[in-house]
């Protein structure tokens, strides 16, 4: 299999990389990884309200992985990791990009890129009303996740969500989400 | 009726509500994967509490930081204060924010949309 699921991280643009992750994303990692980015920003001085965005962001995104990740491939090289997935934290010049990478089987694609595309072409107000009206008409899922995940990311971000699906094999692709935030412009 | 204290930890909150006092406080950081089991006592206990309440009841969220799950439960919470409020008990909450944390404060105003209940926003200033 040519594919490699890090190939995508050497086609950025750089950036500082303070944290990189790949395994299985479990309670006591989501701890460590929240822990470890808010001491390197406030080690640097960040600002504490762009600080809160990207803590709020990176809780979000490593909650998504750990509610909504499809299993492993068969024949994957990490077959004990239960929630595999991948993340990095890099500082940019104006904030920070969190890239989170995870598995989809194929028949959940569309209905996430459809999210991801509702999310993005609506404006700020948009997505504010549309916060609310999931908060107040959809029950938490069966896996845990309140379905505000996304929204939430671009809501506080202000940001649209970058994205790109690459085919792993024909059952499965890899899905990318990189998310910027940044100092209010 | 026992009153409910939970002390924070660094994905959940410090919550004190007590029957006694009626003023009932959630405190700090609720982050957790599971906030369905973390809530839900709280739940249960305002849902025993509002039959009969205290004539006021003020209850004070000052949340560092919420996820999106959290987000859900809490509306949970204020779901049974404004059943409160709504059998003519007086019924306030007071939505603390950081100067600086426009999020927070959004946040708030999301719940005051939704909810029929007085909030008063509150700005932390240090």
């Amino acid at each position: 299999m040519s594919f490699n699921i890090e190939n995508y991280f050497s086609e950025q643009s750089a950036g500082n990389t303070i944290l990189y992750y790949k395994g299985n994303v479990d309670s006591d990692v989501i701890n460590h990884v929240l822990d470890t980015v808010e001491d390197k920003m406030v080690e640097v001085n960040e600002q504490s309200k762009l600080r809160k965005k990207v803590y709020n962001v990176l809780v979000e995104s490593l909650q998504n992985l750990y509610h909504h990740v499809d299993r492993v491939p068969e024949g994957f090289e990490d077959q004990t990791s239960e929630r595999f997935g991948l993340l990095v934290v890099k500082k940019v010049s104006d904030g920070y990009r969190i890239i989170t990478g995870n598995f989809v089987h194929s028949e959940n694609i569309e209905k996430l890129e459809e999210k991801i595309k509702r999310i993005n072409r609506s404006s700020h107000e948009e997505i504010k009303e549309l916060y609310k009206f999931i908060l107040n008409h959809q029950r938490i899922s069966a896996k845990g996740g309140g379905g505000l995940g996304l929204v939430d990311i671009a809501r506080k971000t202000g940001n649209k969500l970058e994205y790109s699906f690459k085919k792993y094999d024909n059952y499965y692709s890899f899905f990318y989400l990189d998310i910027l935030v940044n100092e209010e412009k | 009726m026992e009153p409910i204290i939970i002390e924070g930890t660094p994905k959940t909150p410090t919550v004190k509500f007590d029957s006694t006092e009626g003023v009932f406080e959630i405190k700090g950081r609720s982050i957790p994967e599971n906030s369905v089991e973390f809530y839900k006592p709280l739940v249960d206990w305002l849902d025993t509490y509002k039959e009969s309440p205290l004539t006021k009841t003020v209850v004070n969220i000052r949340l560092e930081y919420f996820n999106t799950s959290s987000s859900k439960c809490i509306l949970d919470v204020f779901k049974k204060l404004e059943a409160i409020h709504k059998a003519k008990n007086e019924v306030e909450v007071n939505w603390y924010y950081e100067e600086d944390d426009e999020d927070m404060l959004e946040a708030g105003e999301d719940y005051e949309s939704i909810i029929r209940v007085p909030f008063k926003m509150i700005e932390i200033v240090e």
